[in-house]
């Protein structure tokens, strides 16, 4: 079954938990200036919004990419950076329509999610499952399943 | 590790800008953050310094485990001497800042000095500079937080500034970070204004490496995650109320101060309460309560994000505080309600976005509102010296009105800004304020919760619940329950939650986690992470010293055992209702006994043998 990062805002309380785990399996150290995954603080709206790479299915990056750099993960569907053959050139940044693939000055080379190979550091971190790693064929359940609670067909009318 | 083993000084009256290491034979000995910053100040601040003179130094500083995956690792402290009691003040704060800094590789900053203009500090990692701030001068914390931003054009900035309380020279000015995160208590924001710094502004990008054990510190830190998400306080009840889970419970036990202390049960609590910010209003259908946020690393997240009802008296003409932000946390709520009489959740929240914006302790400034009330109610204060507002209990707008004047420095707002030690003084019946070394009471009343007459008595930085928390026993029975309206026992209980918060308050956490975490959780992460012993005894070894160096520093800057007192209303009056009726605080019961435990003499003052046992510099 393939899984994919499933993003509930609602639970997020901007901890940073995420940020943390991303940066500490993917740079060796707590880092979240270095985190693939970053989570937006509205503060006028009391919103918290964490935000990462959907792993698109035509990814943007990877037709930009001029020297074939980016290359689909079969196992898990992740598009992954071969940082050996990235010449640091941007293009995919400027294709990619979220912003979610970034340039490292400290590298020279475009750094993206990964989804850690297939076991998501953030979603171990974060304390209020606002991050899972579902079934990519129903990241729906969840939010389905609670609207589906609150059916109660018992007295008649709904609701 | 885990330290940068880095110091960033600043003198701000030359202007320069050093590094210099950290001493880490201090670091060994006192940890990081609270204990450490003390340790900085002993050496290098004569403790009969005038607080808002030069002499006086301002530091800001983490702990070994801030900028860590450690649960709640995100705290910072700032460290000074109080204008408010004359004592060692140190006060705690999460949000971002702290381990923003730790990221840009400074375990603290010692600001010595005082600018002639004003200045901000800029970090970006390793490179930090001092900044006009001309411009920001005279602004609040979220105007100069705005203008700040606009500047720098960098939206991942973390900022901790002051705002027109300090600059004005209220007493209880706190510094904020975050736009309502504040290291709230003892005036460590009039200090850092009497410096003419405004803000410190850090950009961090190096992160934190130099864990000494990786693997061991991240199974040391889920399995202190996992405890705190099983517990009912840390994984339920702080998430779901804040700190506000505590109104109606301190209530129910006849603990909540109520009208500047004259009584110890308030009518209106439930209004105010935790529960009542979830309740939908009329106006909107919306309740007060937004969200839950976390600070740094902290997978409790017990902070409020809250909105005041448009259609309220103190904003329907104010767009500009339609917003989400920091909203009542429990000693606030308590100070600005219960202890002014006022139930009205709006006003309350109003004014602590007041004490947001331009940065005021508010459990200061509600008791020392308090205290004006019952000044007001004497005849000692009138509608003269306030300009016309019945400065009345329960009034939700003289409420709002003294926390805008206090918030500017604005006519009676100045008096307001005296505290309430000084303003009875002025007023002359010193007897109605509430206080201890001149600062002013939290939560909980030491008549139905014995164990904190003497915690406030023997407090540090004044009276305060973050000292020694013998609410988690005598209340909620954590990690043992013990009977609140018995004192038998407690001195024991005080110098063990005294001994053991000061060590979670060095090691860069959050004393919150104690609701859950006990000694056995934390030192195996501190141990995990840092280089040098830190078992559990060793961890409590290092909070009583650092306790009592803060005395040691106390005591050279001329206090003595008499200040451990209490208000004489707490001593002779009896509680007027709940279950602690007739009851008042037995301090003089505990005193000696505590007195014994800590090695001191019978009058309270530092033996040879207790600084020898301590190696406490002389």
């Amino acid at each position: 079954m393939q899984k994919s990062l499933h993003i509930d805002p609602g639970k997020c309380t901007g901890c940073l938990q995420c940020e943390s785990a991303c940066s500490l399996v993917n740079e060796g150290i707590v880092n979240p200036a270095r985190s693939r995954i970053k989570v937006f603080n509205f503060h006028d709206e009391g919103r918290f919004v964490p935000y990462t790479c959907t792993q698109c299915d035509e990814a943007w990056c990877m037709q930009a990419c001029p020297v074939d750099a980016i290359v689909l993960n079969p196992t898990n569907g992740s598009k992954d950076v071969l940082a050996d053959v990235c010449v640091g050139c941007k293009v995919c940044t400027i294709a990619c329509p979220f912003g979610t693939i970034n340039y490292n000055t400290a590298t020279g080379k475009v750094v993206k999610c990964d989804l850690c190979g297939g076991d998501p550091a953030c979603v171990d971190a974060c304390p209020t499952q606002a991050i899972t790693y579902v079934d990519a064929n129903a990241t729906g359940l969840d939010k389905m399943r609670a609207w589906a609670a609150k059916t109660d067909t018992s007295h008649g009318a709904a609701g | 590790m885990s330290w940068t083993k880095k110091v960033l000084r600043v003198n701000l009256s030359t202007g320069s800008v050093t590094e210099e290491p950290l001493k880490m034979e201090w670091a060994h000995d006192y940890l990081g953050q609270r204990g450490l910053a003390t340790r900085y100040m002993v050496d290098e601040v004569d403790p009969t310094c005038d607080p808002l003179g030069p002499d006086n130094k301002f530091i800001m500083a983490t702990g070994p485990l801030t900028g860590t995956m450690a649960s709640t690792g995100g705290r910072y402290s700032c460290v000074c001497k109080s204008p408010l009691t004359n004592t060692i003040a140190c006060s705690n704060s999460g949000g971002h800042f702290g381990a923003e800094l730790k990221f840009a590789g400074w375990d603290m900053i010692i600001f010595e000095g005082k600018s002639e203009r004003p200045v901000y500090l800029n970090v970006e990692d390793d490179v930090a500079t001092l900044m006009p701030a001309d411009d920001l001068w005279g602004r609040s914390v979220w105007e100069a937080d705005k203008l700040i931003r606009q500047k720098h054009q960098d939206p991942q900035i973390r900022i901790a500034c002051v705002g027109r309380s300090a600059e004005e020279g209220n007493l209880y000015a706190a510094v904020v970070n975050d736009l309502h995160r504040a290291a709230g208590r003892s005036g460590v924001g009039t200090v850092m204004a009497s410096k003419n710094l405004k803000a410190v502004v850090v950009r961090g990008t190096k992160g934190l490496g130099g864990i000494r054990d990786p693997k061991e510190f991240m199974k040391t830190v889920n399995a202190g995650k996992k405890v705190l998400a099983e517990n009912a306080v840390t994984g339920q009840g702080l998430p779901t109320y804040g700190t506000q889970v505590l109104m109606n419970v301190i209530n129910e036990v006849g603990a909540l101060p109520t009208r500047n202390m004259r009584e110890t049960q308030f009518e209106g609590a439930s209004e105010v309460s935790g529960e009542a910010m979830h309740e939908p209003r009329e106006s909107d259908g919306k309740a007060n309560l937004t969200t839950n946020g976390a600070c740094f690393s902290c997978t409790i997240a017990c902070g409020r994000i809250s909105t005041i009802d448009r259609t309220h008296f103190s904003v329907k003409d104010k767009p500009e505080y339609w917003i989400n932000s920091g909203g009542l946390e429990y000693e606030a709520a308590w100070a600005l309600g219960p202890d002014t009489g006022v139930d009205d959740i709006d006003a309350l929240t109003y004014a602590q976005f007041l004490c947001n914006e331009d940065g005021m302790d508010p459990i200061s400034l509600g008791s020392t509102v308090a205290a004006a009330m019952e000044l007001f109610e004497e005849g000692a204060i009138t509608t003269e010296h306030t300009g016309g507002m019945e400065l009345k209990f329960g009034s939700a707008e003289a409420l709002c009105w003294a926390a805008e004047v206090a918030a500017k420095g604005e006519g009676f707002g100045r008096d307001l800004g005296l505290g309430s030690k000084r303003l009875c003084e002025k007023y002359g019946r010193p007897e109605l304020s509430m206080t201890v070394r001149g600062q002013e009471f939290p939560a909980y009343d030491p008549r139905g919760i014995q164990g904190m007459g003497l915690a406030y008595a023997t407090s540090n930085r004044g009276a305060c619940h973050l000292r020694g928390y013998t609410v988690a026993s005598e209340i909620l029975g954590i990690p043992e329950k013990t009977d609140p309206l018995e004192s038998a026992g407690k001195p024991g209980l005080v110098k063990a939650f005294q001994d053991a918060t000061a060590a979670v308050d060095s090691a860069g956490l959050c004393v919150f986690t104690t609701f859950a975490w006990t000694m056995d959780d934390i030192a195996p992460q501190v141990a995990a992470a840092c280089e040098g012993d830190w078992s559990t005894e060793r961890m409590m070894e290092v909070g009583e010293r650092i306790w009592n160096m803060e005395r040691d520093f106390n005591e050279k800057a001329g206090g003595t055992g008499k200040d451990d007192t209490l208000p004489a209303r707490l001593l002779n009056d009896g509680a007027n209702s709940g279950p602690a009726q007739g009851r008042v605080s037995e301090l003089d019961k505990m005193l000696p006994e505590y007195y014994e435990l800590r090695g001191w003499s019978t009058d309270g003052m530092m033996t040879d043998e207790t600084r020898r046992k301590f190696s406490l510099p002389a």
